[in-house]
């Protein structure tokens, strides 16, 4: 067991364990950011920057800072480490400079884009980075493409994170897309128009921070802070069958795998719960699945607007 | 009882006196107030004929503007809907498909956009909330209606016709958050 100090918290962790994971376990203000690191799949992160931290104490033995910011998703704890996250101004001023790198290429078409209300490039970017644009050149535009019949790819949205190129390694035995040319010019794309058809190659949707990847049986039919998303599950051969399905009244418009706070599929029973193709896009019915109760949404998500999933407050009696 | 305000009259049933019983000095009298209001500025205006100036800051009807081409400015993102405080507005999207370029500004658009007239309590902050500068309240006011039905303005009614779009520039607070 290390102990490090991240913002001023102390914590004893494993040998080997992450800064962002370390800073998870503490939990609350000091976690930092990820877009392309997703704890569920190996070999993510390092990508998009956005964890960048500080470390204003190697370790016990060499106490030196290190000279540059670290990416905390793929740096390892030593022992007395100190770690500054929110308390630097440094990791401040960096991560604005972050969002506003992420955001040259990316469209401002929230209005429009499915993934609003829980993107989390929108969330980074309303949190760091100033409100405004000094981009004045074109930004890179394509035209939104279909790879299987299920999933519309916008690349024009992509932050280039590979968290969906994973899924495809991890998940699926045979991928057929992934990242051509480079810099720049890189996009997603399939081999040769080939078509995303195997059973857990949904789950690319899911793990997706931006709206680049977005479900073609949800595309433009609501916004998810109409829908009231409710924890449910089903008998399924391939899958856990434990799912969110997001309603507006009676109907389920969309199914997604059970997210945590960190936009990651949850563990349920000791695996993660990715779901099949199968259940995320053919049960759109309420009969195949069980309700079993509203998702607790953070209160200040607007997913949460005008939904009620406390029970009912009784009123306090006065002078009892 | 004693009265609060003194303010009401103390019903008696004396009888009247000969001046009373005439009956035409009240008579007169009255016909005298009625004579005077001919000369008096009236207090109210021919409406329909004439129209009285709206403070800029008022808020009438509803109206989802063009484009300077003549495409929907709407893209049905929902946030008026999420605005608004009295739930009145309610659509669907759609997407556009090739050839309707000249129709919708954006790649979505509302199929359906409705506004519960009688729900509306004419606050603006849809027009407050929208992003594509798309809803904007008019200095126009609401049509009295028979029926409950005819309150639910669909987008016959809240669109611009191309041919002579609403002008919202007498409004000078359109309620839009200036730059800081």
């Amino acid at each position: 067991m290390v102990k490090v100090t991240i913002d001023d918290k102390t914590i004893e962790v494993e040998a080997g364990t992450t800064i962002l994971n370390a800073a998870r376990q503490i939990g609350g203000e000091v976690v930092p950011p990820a877009m392309c690191y997703y704890s569920k799949l190996t070999g993510s992160g390092g990508k998009c920057r956005t964890c960048l931290v500080e470390v204003s104490q190697g370790s016990e033995k060499d106490p030196r800072p290190m000279p540059k910011l670290v990416a905390s998703c793929s740096t390892q704890v030593m022992d007395g480490m100190v770690v500054k996250n929110k308390t630097s101004q440094r990791v401040k001023e960096n991560r604005d400079g972050v969002v506003e790198f992420l955001l040259i290429n990316h469209p401002l078409d929230c209005p429009i884009c499915d993934q609003a209300g829980e993107c989390h490039l929108q969330d980074l970017s309303f949190e760091n980075g100033s409100q405004k644009t000094r981009f004045e050149e074109e930004k890179r535009t394509y035209e939104p493409i279909d790879i299987g019949d299920k999933i519309k790819l916008h690349m024009n949205r992509c932050i280039l994170c590979y968290r969906c190129v994973h899924v495809a390694n991890q998940l699926t035995n045979q991928r057929v897309h992934g990242i051509l040319h480079r810099g720049e010019h890189a996009e997603i794309s399939t081999y040769i128009e080939k078509a995303v058809d195997n059973d857990f190659s949904g789950n690319m949707i899911d793990v997706c921070p931006v709206g680049a990847l977005t479900d073609k049986t949800f595309r433009f039919k609501s916004r998810v802070w109409f829908l009231k998303p409710m924890d449910a599950s089903c008998e399924c051969s391939k899958c856990s069958g434990k799912a969110v399905v997001w309603m507006f009244g009676n109907e389920i418009y969309r199914v997604t795998a059970r997210k945590d706070q960190y936009g990651e599929v949850e563990d349920i029973d000791g695996k993660t719960a990715w779901i099949c193709n199968e259940c995320r896009y053919d049960k759109k019915d309420l009969k195949n699945w069980t309700i079993e109760g509203p998702r607790k949404i953070n209160r200040h998500s607007v997913i949460s607007t005008n939904h009620y999933t406390e029970g009912k407050v009784e009123p306090k009696k006065l002078n009892s | 009882m004693q009265s609060l305000s003194n303010k009401s009259k103390v019903v008696s049933d004396k009888p009247m006196t000969f001046m009373e019983r005439l009956y035409l000095p009240a008579v007169f009298g009255g016909m005298w107030i009625t004579f005077k209001h001919l000369f008096k500025k009236h207090n109210t205006i021919k409406f329909p004929e004439k129209q009285r100036i709206f403070a800029p800051v008022y808020r009438g009807q509803h109206v989802l503007k063009r484009d300077e081409k003549g495409r929907e400015n709407c893209t049905a993102c929902g946030l008026c809907a999420v605005a608004c405080p009295a739930e009145a507005i309610t659509m669907t999207s759609a997407e556009r498909k090739k050839g309707e370029e000249h129709l919708y500004r954006e790649e979505k658009y509302a199929s359906m956009y409705e506004i519960n007239m009688l729900r509306c309590i004419f606050c603006g902050l849809c027009e407050e909330a929208c992003p594509k500068e798309a809803i904007f309240l008019t200095d126009r006011l609401v049509p009295t209606e028979f029926e409950r039905k005819d309150f639910i303005y669909g987008k016959d009614k809240l669109v611009e016709s191309k041919e002579n779009p609403i002008d919202i520039s007498l409004r000078q607070h359109t309620g839009k958050r200036t730059e800081k």
